[in-house]
């Protein structure tokens, strides 16, 4: 069988890719001829060769894959003649070659509208890579882009302009709104308000008249009147598909092209198929890689004597244009009548949000999302398998409110044919048969069913896949920490204690293998903080922190860094809240109240941190740890040093507890509270440990938690004295050290400890373990080895050298810094 | 353009010393009106270069953020948001719906580390919207 294609476009290739896949060597001779200089390459992802992407890195296979496969490939050399008859070809260069069977994958070329003056010097086309290297050539001179095109394409070419340093461009639209055939009205609108504040500028209803400038262009005239100067223009008004060949030949063609085809790709000669954006199937051009692969599948199949027939395809679509979300799926458009509609819209986000339900309420017909597309996989999903759905239809777009997660949510409820990766054509059932046979990571599954390998949209719902095939077949998914070690955090913690490990480098190189992740540095560097509480910047530790942890500091919005001295239970002297005042007004930072009853200075410059606490250790205070997984506050109430109800000075015993467990680190961060009677106006019950005075001496609470899941915490011990509370509360937090999971706060890990609270009182009071005193000894070790960090920085001249934003200007800030003014104080200017 | 064209014209800047530069860290280089996060990954005995911005929320911040490597490709994750980028290549490994990093060439010579820049192709490396 000698089979030639014209064309070796993304959907040419896909084909050569699935007929060497289905036919034996040897049983065949493929023969390719492009008309491009380059082997195929990955037109979907384009405009990343202005991010840094090669040529090279875009191919869809290396060159020699071609040879390697026994595929003639003439790159540079298109073909210029189809004889029927004769069943050949003539390229170019003058080669004629034989065909059993040619298929026409010649893509298309992009549309450009007969304006006057289109020819002119700085006029692209956004199709080819040449046409990105000759943009990229004239980009260095121009000022002032636009481009004409408010569709897929245009935008994405609006990116590219910015991107090449062209940061004033016009985006030209003929029609009343941004991407009239993906969107509606509202959706377009949100898009185009957010586009506008990136700094594009946009013109809707607009035609162009004429494209003015002697050789170059200089500028542009509408319809209306109006004119624009610009140096550099993108054309980008649609596609026409390339059937000249097809045409000359005379096979059938569309009145506004395309390659007439049939449901098995075939033109009207059946030895020639024509597959991609130049097949016109049903009246139809499908402009997307997707039904271009599935077309390819089809002549594969078809020359295999399979049955398989092309029905349509789904143009659902979902891109970032310019960090922009923008989706649609289904039927976005369903005429008000045939449906009910669920509009979701936060203008002041930018978010827009539309899905249109059939009429009882049982179906998904399709939708819009702009902003945020984060649930596109699912509702896409919904939509194609028709998915019955939950009982309040809104829940899917708007999350369940209260009650249990709405059902037919979730990759469980889809169907095993449901397409995922519909660039590849994979199931659901595919991915999960995948990961029955072994296949349990994400790129286990790219490489054995090449889902999410394309666009790579579908990933998280192939992850989402894998996880539930695990679970469904009751694998144990095991906490290990990270790809670099096969233990959990408190396999870590014991094996490191043994073996006396001290170095980030060293665990990695005795327990470990490879080099490490951002994961695996903040679990080790917090376990070794846990069990020797050394000074945690010391060399080869340092890079093992996390980002705040390394800086002794919080990052915030925009990069400035935020300083929090500790203030133990809350209390201050006049003396010492002016020096905040003062070092406050001197490095110019915002200051604030914090829940946890101290004060937070925001916006320091990372090059400002030693000299602002140099200040404060110079006036007393030291680090409060905000930045570190680590004790925070121990909040209090006034008790009986003031209060008229107050049992015991609920102040001091929080100032001691907080002295003797400031700066021990833990999996997650711990705060504390003590109230001095029942009232319990310092919120103790919603703290990791919490502190109550009782008649009798003070109820211990632990495992409480506010944040985004509360839970009260729950008594542990009543009516103890301070030194056995003091005692309990360190079995407790050692425990907890011991044998939580990264990342867990106290109340997550006692809801998960086998056995629960019950368990847990054993430990800490009845001793069931025999490990109490090996408890409060390694507390005492950590209590007694506490020193304050940032006293050793400011003190260290080598540790000081790394607060600088700029290893070879030392004395100059970030430039990009950018504040803005609100009542008097600055804050961070926004994302 | 040519990838012997593009190597004729890169221009190397001098950054900084080796021992300036933390052990498996990074520190952020100025040159020009550019931010350049340079990294030495001493555990490979590798250098890597990428902008400093991270393309996720435009934060000057990836000189700061720790490294490591998935599947042995070396990485970065930027402090904010715990996005990861390759330092080969510098596409974004944990969305892959995010921007790439433009990435630099390293060279040390008798302890002075020096950032490859392409003539006049630099320009195109930081997107400013
Ligand atoms: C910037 C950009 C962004 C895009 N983004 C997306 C996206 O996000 N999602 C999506 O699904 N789609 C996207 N597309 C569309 C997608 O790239 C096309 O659908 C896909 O490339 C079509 O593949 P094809 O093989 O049919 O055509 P092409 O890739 O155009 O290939 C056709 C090839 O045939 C060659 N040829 C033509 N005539 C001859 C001849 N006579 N002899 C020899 N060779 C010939 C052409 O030079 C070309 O190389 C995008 C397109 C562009 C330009
Ligand atoms: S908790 Fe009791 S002692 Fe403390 S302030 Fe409130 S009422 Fe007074
Ligand atoms: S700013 Fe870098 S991950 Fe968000």
């Amino acid at each position: 069988m000698k089979v030639v294609v014209i064309g070796n476009g993304m959907v040419g290739y896909k084909f050569c890719e699935k007929l060497v896949a289905k036919f034996e060597p040897g049983t065949y001779s493929l023969t390719v001829f492009g008309e491009e200089p380059r082997p195929a390459y990955d037109r979907v992802h384009l405009s990343e060769f202005f991010s840094g992407k090669s040529a090279d890195d875009l191919l869809m296979a290396p060159a020699n894959w071609y040879a390697d496969n026994n595929i003639i490939l003439h790159t540079s050399d298109p073909v210029k003649e189809i004889n029927r008859e004769q069943k050949t070809i003539l390229s170019h260069k003058g080669l004629t070659v034989e065909y059993d069977y040619l298929v026409l994958a010649t893509g298309s070329a992009a549309f450009v509208p007969p304006i006057p003056g289109v020819d002119k010097q700085g006029v692209f086309l956004y199709r080819t890579i040449e046409d990105l290297e000759m943009m990229t050539a004239h980009a260095s001179k121009a000022k002032r882009g636009a481009v004409i095109g408010g569709g897929l394409l245009g935008l994405e070419a609006a990116k590219a302009m910015i991107d090449l340093g062209v940061t004033d461009t016009h985006v030209i639209e003929f029609a009343p709104r941004l991407m009239p055939r993906q969107i509606d009205d509202s959706g377009s609108k949100i898009l185009q308000s957010k586009l506008e504040t990136l700094g594009l500028t946009i013109f809707t209803n607009k035609n162009t008249s004429c494209i003015t400038g002697d050789e170059s262009i200089t500028g542009m005239q509408f319809s209306d009147g109006t004119s624009i100067d610009v140096d550099m223009l993108v054309i980008s008004a649609g596609i026409k598909p390339r059937d000249e060949l097809a045409k000359a030949a005379g096979l059938e063609t569309g009145p506004r092209g395309g390659i007439v085809v049939n449901e098995k790709m075939q033109t009207t000669d059946e030895t020639i198929f024509a597959i991609g954006e130049c097949a016109l199937f049903n009246g139809m051009i499908y402009g997307l890689v997707a039904p271009g692969y599935e077309m390819a599948d089809v002549v594969v199949a078809t020359l295999s004597a399979a049955e398989k027939a092309f029905a349509g395809f789904d143009m659902s679509t979902k891109l970032k244009l310019i960090g922009v979300d923008v989706a649609s799926f289904g039927d976005p458009f369903v005429p008000a009548a045939d449906c009910r509609t669920v509009v979701f819209e936060d203008t002041m986000k930018g978010v827009y949000k539309r899905i249109n339900i059939s009429t009882d309420g049982k179906y998904l017909l399709g939708g819009v999302l702009i902003g945020d597309a984060a649930a596109y996989n699912m509702l896409l999903q919904t939509t194609k398998n028709k998915v019955a759905l939950p009982e309040n239809p809104e829940d899917i777009l708007l999350g369940s409110r209260g009650g249990d997660a709405p059902q037919g949510a979730g990759v469980a409820g889809l169907p095993a044919d449901a397409v995922i990766c519909s660039c590849e054509g994979i199931t659901k059932g595919a991915i999960c048969s995948a990961v029955e046979a072994g296949n349990e990571t994400l790129d286990s599954i790219k490489k054995c069913t090449k889902a999410a390998t394309c666009c790579g949209g579908c990933a998280p719902m192939v992850k989402d896949i894998i996880t539930y095939t695990l679970k469904s077949q009751g694998k144990y998914i095991r906490n290990v920490v990270c790809e670099h070690f096969n233990y959990s955090r408190q396999e870590l913690y014991y094996l490191i204690k043994i073996k006396k490990i001290k170095s980030y480098d060293d665990v990695l190189d005795e327990l470990g293998h490879g080099d490490g992740c951002e994961v695996c540095k903040p679990v080790v560097a917090s376990i070794l903080a846990s069990l020797w509480n050394e000074m945690i910047l010391v060399k080869g530790n340092d890079t093992a922190q996390d980002s705040n942890d390394r800086y002794l500091a919080n990052i915030q919005k925009g990069g400035t860094y935020s300083v929090v001295p500790r203030i133990p239970g809350g209390e201050i002297t006049p003396e010492k809240l002016i020096v905040i005042g003062e070092v406050a007004k001197k490095y110019n930072l915002y200051t604030k109240i914090t829940g946890g009853q101290r004060i937070d200075l925001f916006g320091a410059h990372v090059s400002d941190l030693p000299a602002i606490w140099e200040e404060l250790i110079a006036a007393g205070f030291e680090s409060g740890h905000a930045y570190g997984k680590a004790l925070r506050t121990v909040k209090s109430c006034v008790g009986s040093t003031w209060c008229r109800f107050g049992l015991h000075d609920s102040v001091s015993f929080a100032i001691q507890i907080e002295e003797r467990y400031r700066g021990l680190r833990a999996p997650h961060k711990i705060k504390s509270a003590v109230s001095g009677c029942i009232r319990e106006c310092a919120e103790a019950q919603s703290k990791d440990f919490g502190i109550i005075a009782t008649e009798r001496g003070w109820n211990l609470y632990v495992g409480g938690n506010g944040g985004s899941k509360p839970q009260h915490a729950i008594l542990l011990a009543a009516d103890l004295d301070s030194e056995t509370c003091i005692k309990y509360i360190d079995r407790f937090l050692m425990f907890y050290i011991k044998t939580a999971d990264p990342l867990t706060r106290t109340a997550t890990w006692l809801n998960k400890l086998e056995g629960g609270m019950d368990y847990l009182r054993n430990v800490v009071i009845n001793d069931s373990l025999g490990i109490n005193a090996e408890l409060e000894a390694e507390m005492q070790s950590l209590v007694d080895n506490y020193k304050c960090e940032w006293k050793e920085v400011v003190d260290n001249p080598e540790l000081r050298k790394r607060f600088n934003h700029f290893v070879n200007a030392p004395e100059e800030k970030d430039p990009s810094i950018q504040f803005e003014m609100m009542r008097d104080q600055k804050k961070a200017a926004g994302w | 353009m040519s990838s012997t064209t593009t190597l004729t014209e890169v221009h190397w800047f001098f950054a900084c010393k080796t021992d300036d530069v933390p052990l498996n860290g990074g520190v952020c280089v100025k040159y020009k009106e550019e931010q350049i996060a340079l990294f030495h990954f001493s555990r490979r005995e590798e250098w890597y270069a990428t902008q400093n911005m991270c393309p996720h929320k435009h934060q000057m911040a990836l000189s700061r953020g720790m490294i490591g490597t998935q599947n042995g490709e070396p990485k970065v994750a930027c402090p904010f948001h715990k996005k990861t980028f390759s330092l080969e290549d510098g596409r974004c490994l944990s969305d892959e719906a995010e921007c790439s990093l433009k990435t630099y060439p390293v060279k040390v010579e008798e302890n002075r580390v020096y950032i490859g820049f392409y003539g006049g192709f630099d320009k195109l490396s930081l997107t400013t919207v």
